[in-house]
């Protein structure tokens, strides 16, 4: 049968595996039995790490891709998509990742960034998802190649608040885009510092290009159907999963909130004895220069 | 007619689209109860393990296996040809084995190895535009299913990525991340006949 000119790495083969993705529950997940807990839990990705956020967060110093071993075992592991976290700017750590098979990397805030430079993600075979906090650093990065992007939230917190924040200025300023007419985007492009041809499309559609999950603070059941009912097209949990008292019960939770999030009494009853939640930091009580969102804007 | 659309995980709002754009109501299933007020089920593309666990927890496997088996008519894409199929290549996952097949999970590779291309389709007179993202491939076939498109690997063997057994309709592929409605008219016909 004819299979004329098949094309490997396009955008639109990248932007489709996170459309698959929706509705789901990507989850961080540092050694290989993790990784098992959460799949049979209904996650839809596991984020193969060296540490969670929290830890990543206590820990201090310099947090780095992780051993190359680690991420392989987790990718022989499990049948769902693999992802793992590069640093910014940092491509070489990225083509270590894609050589090693995963299926998605994350271009995070969560490691220590490399550079002011992003990673020219076009180049790349694999896809990337990138953190923002609004929309002009959103479309920025969709500039740069990112096939999916997340709210940056506060990793490692706990702490859901600011992931709340940004998934709420960039739907204010999607709207207020839609607005506009054609002789005020520029001028618009200039204010987000973002593509102009992103920002027109932006204008016309009244939607981002790609798919844009939350991350950063998703601890709760209620949390994830939270976030899904201001407009996120799925979940990332961190630290929230792993550092829980009953990991396995507060995934597939998680997971089933995600998927009912406007039914309220469904959220209630999957919430019912999930036992200790992780430890939650209140953001004011953090200094400025430990806060991750800010790094790579 | 309303064409139910199962909205546990996945591209199920792309599908909601596809059949809008054909002028025809949908509505998304979750539960039991929601699957009694449809005349069809499109199953979306997302990732097998979680719409299986989910419909597992949610007690559909057995009114969608039912429904399939008396007539009701199906169209799965990627992880919805998976959840139709009778079994895979590798371990047990939960199915609805309606339709008589052996599907390989992630058949051409990982991500890196998606790819989209042309492909023929048999009764369509031009190719289809398909987007395979870490697909199936239909590993082995009943007697009662028809293979419609397939493709051919490195070793020159042929594999099916579209097929019809009845009045279900499977594809590896994502006609639902494209402009080309053909496939989703298809069920719209099978569904107007039932």
């Amino acid at each position: 049968m004819a299979e004329a000119s098949p094309t490997h790495g396009t955008d639109k083969v990248k932007r489709g595996l996170a459309e698959m993705l929706k509705g789901g529950v990507i989850m961080d997940v540092v050694s290989a039995e993790q990784a098992k807990i959460a799949e049979e839990a209904g996650a839809c990705a596991v984020m193969s790490l060296e540490r969670v956020p929290a830890d990543i967060r206590a820990h201090g110093g310099v947090a780095r891709m992780a051993d190359p071993a680690k991420v392989e075992e987790i990718v022989n592991a499990v049948s769902i998509p693999v992802m793992a976290k590069s640093r910014i700017g940092h491509f070489v750590e990225a083509r270590v990742l894609e050589s090693l098979g995963v299926d998605y990397i994350d271009e995070s805030e969560v490691l220590s960034p490399v550079d002011d430079n992003h990673i020219d993600k076009h180049s790349f075979t694999v896809p990337f998802v990138c953190g923002a906090k609004d929309l002009g650093e959103a479309l920025r990065r969709i500039g740069e190649g990112a096939a999916m992007i997340r709210t940056k939230g506060e990793p490692g917190t706990g702490n859901v608040i600011e992931a709340v924040k940004h998934m709420r200025k960039m739907t204010t300023q999607i709207k207020w885009l839609t607005t506009l007419g054609p002789d005020e985007v520029m001028n618009a492009a200039k204010e987000l510092r973002a593509p102009y041809d992103l920002v027109k499309e932006v204008s016309e559609t009244g939607e981002l290009p790609v798919v844009n999950f939350a991350a950063g603070g998703i601890a709760t059941p209620a949390d994830a159907a939270l976030m899904m009912q201001l407009g996120c097209d799925g979940i990332f949990v961190g630290s929230g999963i792993f550092k829980s008292g009953d990991p396995a019960e507060r995934a597939s939770a998680i997971v089933q909130a995600t998927t009912f999030h406007n039914d309220p009494s469904m959220i209630a009853k999957v919430s019912k004895n999930l036992g200790e939640a992780m430890v939650g930091i209140n953001i004011d009580t953090l200094p400025d220069t430990e806060l991750m969102q800010h790094r790579g804007s | 007619m309303t064409i139910g659309v199962l909205a546990l995980q996945g591209d199920f709002r792309e599908h909601r689209a596809m059949l809008e754009r054909l002028g025809v109501d949908s509505a998304e299933v979750r539960t039991p109860e929601d699957l009694g007020h449809v005349d069809a089920i499109v199953i979306p593309g997302g990732e097998s393990t979680t719409i299986g666990r989910l419909a597992t927890m949610y007690g559909l496997i057995e009114p969608l296996r039912q429904r399939i088996s008396d007539g009701m008519p199906a169209f799965g894409t990627c992880a919805g040809m998976i959840f139709l199929a009778s079994n895979t290549v590798g371990p047990d996952q939960p199915q609805l084995g309606v339709l008589d097949a052996t599907v390989e999970r992630n058949a051409f590779g990982r991500q890196v190895d998606s790819f989209e291309a042309d492909l023929d389709v048999t009764g369509l007179d031009d190719p289809v535009h398909a987007v395979f993202i870490r697909a199936p491939w239909i590993h082995k076939v009943g007697g009662d299913v028809q293979v419609l498109a397939s493709v051919t690997d490195d070793e020159g063997h042929e594999h099916p990525v579209f097929v019809r057994q009845g009045r279900i309709l499977a594809s590896s592929f994502h006609p639902e991340l494209t402009d080309d409605t053909r496939l989703h008219q298809m069920l719209i016909e099978l569904t107007q006949e039932a």
